[in-house]
């Protein structure tokens, strides 16, 4: 039996209090058997915290261990503060993407901004230095007043964080349905690039050794917030704000060089975030990790104010602090370092061998708790998983249209005029994207960014992708998309795919119709990433997205890390000469399940959504990364079709980037292109395995024969037009004819109009 | 070698571009950090980019008091080039080392974006290799970089020619009289609000503000344009 006493003035431990701390009684009577006797209200913080969903994975670790890990490039798979793959030259890319959104949705701005804070740490505790941020983000529709506020204040916070840090934010996607109306989603990930050899974990060893805590002091903001992104949002979650913690970019900034000069200063054995569940989840992750017991004396904790008590220091989540686990004779050194960041490292505890967590409050013992077995010995659920026959009738549905549809290129406007579709310059402009001078191919210039590094040639290509609207129709197929997508996107500028990190957004896992989601989307991940070669190196699973109104749409976002040889080969998405020659890549097969097309014009997310073709998709990936390598590079520019299918791509391979004056004009004739299909058909199917390329006439003879050889069809489209020309394309049943400034003028305005701004 | 000390405020973000700049134009640059009250016999400073000490209150107005300022503002006294970018312009202006002030963006928000601005001015010491009317483009980076001046200020430094950088095709955040970088009287202290180091190679996009290192190197301001042209083709390194 642990021993341990109750602080004074702690409350008493009742079934009521369990519950208010999300324990379920069995769970609770499973903490009592673990530790032979009732908890302190210290320890039934802690539990609660490593329990939740947000810590444990309680409910998702079966699924999420049959995701592929492996690979000859991994060199540190799921379970680190952060995934690492191997670069040239012995270099490494480590990165990672995390949600945000319970706290988002109660206070926009600073719940996006924290949220970047905390994924800039995750990766920077691994001894990389951030290189580039990404974010992905839901909302509900922008003719709600409240959603614009959402937008606009997450926008913000993720510009003023990430920019007052000095880590570029390069790409990322903004989506938008009536889903997301009462829960949006903020997902931010991270990428940073270290020397192999750098490489640092989070595992407390060496008896003797010591705690620190590095960074801000700690205060009562963000108190359970780890439970808090556990449960549902209610009317009631307006009272949570308090619970919001507040971020502080500058001591970020601070932070971070102090962390990368002490992991190279070889002081320290481990570092780790005081992430979700502050002190509580960092401590004991660490002790567990290394195996070993820790220590900590929760009155040392510099505090921001007098009067907390162990259970608020163990688990405020105040930002812009890390635990250090120091060697124990380098104290001193770690703290000259902190000092010279302008920061306090406080000695706080110390590694222990009798395996126990142990907090204590001076000579108190507040908490003593088998370190191993509090994270181990967490319940792990298997949910009943059941589709729900609403999805399934969905599925069978078609669009009744009330209204004729109208010509095709009215309907291409009014795609480029729908805020999922429509430019997302309104945001990113927001976010500096060129600090560090290392972005080759920024927000809006290819359809991944890439970044390149001082002292190496190679590029990295990254990218999130995720389209709820399939995951939603059929999950397995919606899984499998996301990362065919996320692969194309980064194989268009011609890198090879490397890698994911996923963020599975979804409802609550009590559900059976959503976890019958998750599990299927997870299924469709994995086969993905195997037949496309990219292991999964780790993420973060967000249930409890749902609102008085429901769950959001099942939302699984995939960030993906590709590798470019040259950095200044880069392929960009949009035509770049006149003359050019227009290749349309892929198979179009008449699918408008969950596409633009139905949403636009019906309102509809209905129907089959399109069939990923893994071996296809595959193909060409080969493809677009051979040509954009070979002979030196054969193609000008490459653009990948997804939503709004090939009408959409088209038009923004001639609309050209956001800062050029004005587009290409595109002469296209698709009368010869896939015969069965009609112009809306064809035009706004939303068929995988396709993409569009732009190539100088003199090479196109040479990208045939190169996309014959790794079998991709082929169609020679047309040719790129005038600067400021007119976009035409001839269908059998159909022309669209005009003039690209028109097209720039609706798909550059449409948000910032929606906005007001 | 120039001799180029890059200094470093806590927040500071700017400052390993600028001082890889600085090396790729063939100077011997270093860091100085804010506490040092010695610039290591500097021929140029350089006040980079960044969010000095999180510019909670106003742009820069803390940097200002760093201890190393006072030897900033010394050597520019004495004659000594020096040259604010983004936040740096901030604090030079916050400094009072040159006139008028950087207020919020007149759309209020953030902006990163490449924009052009043209030479106004080539007899400085960090344009003195670039043509005059030539136009650059540049990428923007900053909330609060509306340069505002009085109209006795700006009329001033109209005159003067000390207008050494102004936007062209449109003014992204309403500065006066489309002003995106100015100096002082004496000409040795510039201030400019977009990234030149941003800018050096054709992979970032462009190189437009390699020559501004360039024009450091080569040394000082000068009339004799022609004889420094040659140098102007030399592209640095990335």
């Amino acid at each position: 039996m642990t021993r341990a006493t109750p602080f004074p003035g702690d409350p008493p431990i009742t079934p009521e209090l369990a519950r208010e701390h999300n324990l379920t009684a069995a769970e609770y009577a499973r903490i009592e058997a673990l530790l032979g006797r009732p908890a302190t209200f210290a320890e039934l913080g802690i539990f609660s915290a490593l329990w939740s969903e947000h810590c444990s994975y309680k409910h998702s670790k079966p699924i999420l261990k049959t995701l592929p890990t492996t690979g000859p490039q991994v060199v540190q798979g799921p379970g680190e503060n952060a995934g690492v793959l191997r670069l040239p030259d012995g270099w490494a890319v480590a990165f990672k993407i995390e949600s945000h959104n319970h706290p988002s949705a109660v206070e926009p701005y600073q719940g996006a901004a924290t949220g970047v804070g905390g994924i800039l740490r995750d990766v920077f505790t691994m001894g990389a230095r951030p290189v580039a941020l990404l974010n992905s983000l839901r909302f509900g529709a922008l003719d709600e007043a409240r959603n614009r506020y959402l937008v606009t204040g997450v926008v913000r916070g993720i510009g003023d964080y990430g920019n007052c840090v000095g880590v570029p934010t390069v790409g990322g996607e903004v989506d938008f349905g009536p889903g997301y109306a009462g829960n949006p989603l903020v997902n931010a990930m991270c990428v940073g690039v270290l020397r192999e050899r750098d490489l640092i974990t989070a595992a407390a060893h060496g008896v003797g050794n010591v705690l620190l805590v590095v960074g801000s002091r700690t205060g009562r903001d963000g108190i359970h917030g780890a439970s808090f992104a556990s449960e549902e949002l209610t009317h009631e979650s307006e009272r949570r704000r308090p619970q919001v913690q507040v971020g502080d970019p500058f001591t970020e900034k601070l932070l971070l060089e102090a962390s990368l000069e002490l992991i190279t200063s070889g002081h320290i054995v481990a570092i780790q975030d005081m992430g979700a569940a502050g002190l509580t989840s960092s401590s004991a992750e660490m002790a567990a990790r290394g195996g070993a017991g820790v220590e900590i004396d929760a009155a040392l904790v510099p505090a921001r104010e007098a009067g907390m008590t162990p259970y608020e220091i163990l688990l405020s989540e105040s930002q812009e602090r890390m635990l250090v686990v120091a060697k124990a004779d380098r104290v001193a050194d770690v703290q000259a370092i902190a000092a010279k960041w302008e920061l306090e490292a406080t000695p706080i505890g110390r590694v222990t061998d009798d395996g126990l967590y142990r907090v204590t409050w001076r000579d108190q013992v507040v908490a003593e708790i088998p370190g191993r077995r509090l994270i181990e010995d967490c319940p792990v659920y298997h949910p009943e998983a059941k589709e729900d026959p609403r999805i399934v009738a969905l599925r069978r549905q078609r669009p009744t249209p009330h209204v004729p549809t109208p010509p095709p290129d009215e309907v291409l406007l009014r795609l480029l005029d729908h805020p999922p579709i429509a430019s997302k310059r309104w945001a990113y402009e927001q976010y500096d994207s060129t600090v560090q001078a290392g972005t080759a191919l920024g927000p809006g210039g290819g359809d991944a960014a890439v970044i390149r590094v001082r002292g190496a040639d190679w590029g990295l290509a990254v990218c999130t992708d995720g389209n709820a609207r399939y995951v939603l129709l059929d999950p397995y197929e919606g899984g499998k998309a996301a990362v065919a997508e996320a692969a194309r996107n980064v194989a268009c500028t011609g890198a090879r795919p490397l890698g994911i990190t996923d963020c599975l957004n979804f409802g609550s896992p009590e559900r059976p119709a959503v976890f019958y989601q998750f599990q299927e989307a997870c299924r469709g991940i994995a086969d993905a990433c195997r037949a496309l070669g990219t292991p999964v190196t780790g993420g973060n699973v967000s249930f409890y997205n749902e609102s008085p109104t429901g769950a959001v749409d099942p939302t699984p976002v995939v960030g993906m890390v590709g590798l470019l040889g040259r950095a200044d080969r880069a392929v960009p998405s949009h035509a770049r000469e006149r003359n050019d020659v227009v290749l349309v890549l892929g198979e179009t097969r008449p699918e408008l399940g969950g596409s633009a097309l139905w949403e636009v014009m019906h309102g509809a997310v209905c129907g089959e959504p399109p069939r990923v073709d893994l071996e296809a998709e595959r193909r060409l990936i080969d493809f677009l990364v051979a040509a954009a390598v070979a002979g030196g590079g054969l193609v000008r520019s490459a653009h990948d079709c997804s939503h709004g299918g090939l009408g959409v791509a088209l038009a923004e391979i001639a609309m050209g980037g956001p800062y050029e004056q004005t587009g290409f004009g595109l002469e296209v004739d698709l009368t010869t292109y896939a015969l069965r299909l009609t112009a809306l058909d064809l035009l706004f199917s939303e068929s995988h395995g396709r993409a569009v390329i732009t190539c100088s006439p003199e090479r196109a003879a040479a990208v045939t024969a190169l996309a014959q050889e790794h079998g991709v069809p082929i169609h020679r489209g047309g040719t790129v037009g005038e600067r400021g020309g007119r976009v035409r394309l001839r269908l059998r049943d159909a022309t669209i004819d005009r003039p690209v400034g028109e097209l720039r003028e609706v798909y550059f305005t449409a948000i910032p109009r929606r906005l007001g701004d | 070698m120039r001799r180029v000390a890059v200094v470093v405020f806590p927040g500071s973000n700017c400052d390993a571009d600028t001082l890889h700049a600085a090396r790729a134009a063939g100077c011997e640059a270093y860091v100085v950090w804010h506490r040092e009250r010695d610039l290591g016999q500097a021929d140029v400073v350089i006040l980079p980019g960044g969010f000095s000490y999180g510019d909670y209150l106003r742009s820069g107005a803390i940097a200002r008091f760093s201890p190393v300022m006072a030897a900033v503002a010394e050597h520019a006294r004495a004659g000594g080039q020096l040259l604010g970018i983004c936040n740096g312009f901030q604090i030079l202006c916050e400094a009072g080392l040159l006139p008028g002030a950087l207020m919020r963006n007149a759309g209020l928000r953030f902006l990163s974006r490449p924009v052009s601005v043209r030479v106004e001015a080539t007899d400085t010491p960090f344009t003195c290799l670039y043509e005059r009317g030539e136009v650059l483009e540049l990428p923007i980076a900053h909330g609060d970089g509306r340069y505002a001046a009085d109209p006795r200020t700006a009329a001033e430094l109209e005159a003067g020619g000390q207008v050494v950088w102004r936007y062209v095709r449109d003014n992204p955040n309403g500065s006066t009289n489309d002003i995106a970088g100015i100096c002082n009287a004496g000409r040795n202290v510039v201030g400019i609000m977009p990234h030149p180091e941003r800018r050096i190679a054709p992979v970032l996009g462009g190189q437009d503000g390699a020559r501004l290192f360039l024009s450091m190197e080569a040394g000082h301001a000068t009339q004799h344009a022609v004889g420094v042209r040659a140098v102007g083709d030399r592209h640095p390194g990335v």
